[in-house]
């Protein structure tokens, strides 16, 4: 008893081994000739006997459904390398990744007939603006409807509206300005200093603070970073007076990570 | 009715009804130039495409089921559809007044050629990665969606790509495959 119920599972992995591998070929892409007809038929046809419950049925229509479509992609397949238009995908990919992107574009440009139209309000646009605007109310009956929610008006102090965070403590371009004079000072007869060492403070909600504001130092062009790949130490260098950030250059983004692990270790650093 | 007033009576009006945009889609199905034109409408749409030489445009026909190898049967014209396309190339200058950047068309080849080349069905992180070579990341997804929304490609639930109508009617694929892999 207990072995045909085992037999039975196996055959239920089985029938699903096969709806997933060729649902994997179609969705991939890859050759569909992996998909060996002849014995997957065979294992449908070896266990359908023993399919019983409307659930196991199931289960075995969906895999000849599925073998059913892998044979119209084996089809498929080789009606498509039998065309001219069969190239070898991996050709195609390295091609377009040498080429420069004007040269895909001139290329394109010899094998691309744009359509020719021309739009105009035709008479079934007419016919619809016409409902439209039959069916909309007058402005002083729309506005009549939109009213607001009354609220009774009250007082806040300065110190609520700060503990919300609905005003700043300070305009926020003068926490950068005073930022940038603080790495300014820090910098002494040096040109740059190490990144780590400009935002570390002693708390980690300080460092992210002090992250968060050079990141806007370099965005506003207040200063720059300098990467020692060999090193992989990173530096910032300010600049004497801010660069306003030019259009036609391409902005790169450096993702710093500013973990708490990266904290401790660059605290751990700083106390040998 | 004289011959020749029929027919450039007829002329007249199947250039209209090709130019302006009559459906959300430009292009007429060969049912309804029949029912406007009469069954000999092949035969005007030939003329049509002779006259459209001088300016370099043709009537572009796209057949339902892919163009056929032989002569086209009065059933499939008919489910086909009907476009004015351009018969000769764009320069670069000229995409740019249409508001694409060279950019933009590269983008769109790579899209398109990789669809061609993986038999028509590509996944659309396959196609993100190539255009991350060539396009800036944030704007990788943004064209594909402009793709898509013009009718170049087309994205099913599953997230694989395909070639959409437009590209069927304004891309000579064999053209730009051949290009791609003699360059």
């Amino acid at each position: 008893m207990s072995s045909r119920r085992q037999k039975k599972q196996l055959g239920k992995e089985h029938l699903q081994r096969i709806i997933d591998l060729c649902r994997s070929t179609e969705e991939r892409g890859i050759d569909p000739f992996v998909v060996d007809v002849d014995s997957i038929l065979a294992i449908i046809h070896e266990y359908f006997p023993k399919w019983k419950n409307p659930e196991e049925l199931c289960l075995d229509a969906e895999a000849v459904h599925q073998v059913a479509s892998a044979i119209k992609f084996q089809s498929e397949w080789v009606k498509h390398r039998s065309t001219s238009l069969y190239t070898d995908p991996f050709l195609i990919e390295e091609k377009l990744r040498k080429l420069s992107k004007e040269e895909v574009g001139t290329i394109f440009l010899k094998s691309w007939h744009p359509i020719v139209e021309l739009e105009q309000i035709s008479h079934n646009s007419l016919m619809e603006a016409t409902r439209y605007w039959q069916n909309l109310m007058p402005l002083d009956e729309r506005w009549q409807k939109t009213e607001g929610l009354q609220v009774k008006t009250g007082t806040m102090t300065r110190e609520e509206l700060l503990k919300q965070q609905i005003i700043a403590e300070k305009e926020f371009s003068k926490v950068l300005e005073t930022f940038w004079q603080e790495l300014k000072q820090k910098m002494m007869d040096n040109e740059k200093i190490e990144y780590w060492d400009f935002i570390g403070a002693k708390t980690y909600e300080e460092t992210v603070r002090r992250a968060y504001l050079t990141s806007f130092l370099v965005t506003y062009g207040y200063a720059t970073l300098e990467v020692d790949r060999l090193e992989e130490i990173v530096y910032i260098r300010p600049y004497k007076t801010p660069i306003p950030t030019v259009g036609n250059v391409q902005a790169i983004s450096l993702p710093i990570p500013v973990s708490f692990e990266n904290w401790k270790n660059w605290r751990e650093g700083v106390k040998d | 009715m004289k011959k020749k007033t029929y027919y450039a009576t007829k002329l007249k009006r199947v250039a209209h009804l090709l130019f302006f945009k009559r459906h959300r889609k430009p292009g007429v199905r060969g049912w309804e130039l029949k029912k406007r034109l009469g069954a000999d409408y092949p035969k005007i749409l030939a003329l049509l495409n002779s006259y459209l030489e001088k300016l370099d445009l043709q009537v572009k026909t796209v057949f339902e089921e892919g163009t056929p190898s032989e002569r086209p049967t009065v059933a499939q014209l008919d489910r086909a559809r009907f476009y004015i396309t351009l018969r000769g190339g764009l320069t670069p200058k000229e995409t740019k007044m249409m508001g694409w950047r060279i950019d933009d068309i590269a983008g769109l080849a790579i899209a398109i050629a990789t669809i061609i080349a993986k038999k028509g069905k590509a996944s659309r992180g396959d196609v993100e990665g190539l255009l991350r070579d060539k396009l800036p990341g944030w704007r990788v997804n943004v064209n594909i969606d402009r793709y898509i929304r013009a009718g170049y490609i087309d994205q099913d639930e599953k997230g694989q790509l395909y070639l959409d109508w437009r590209t069927r009617a304004e891309i000579d694929e064999k053209t730009l495959v051949d290009l791609l892999i003699t360059k």
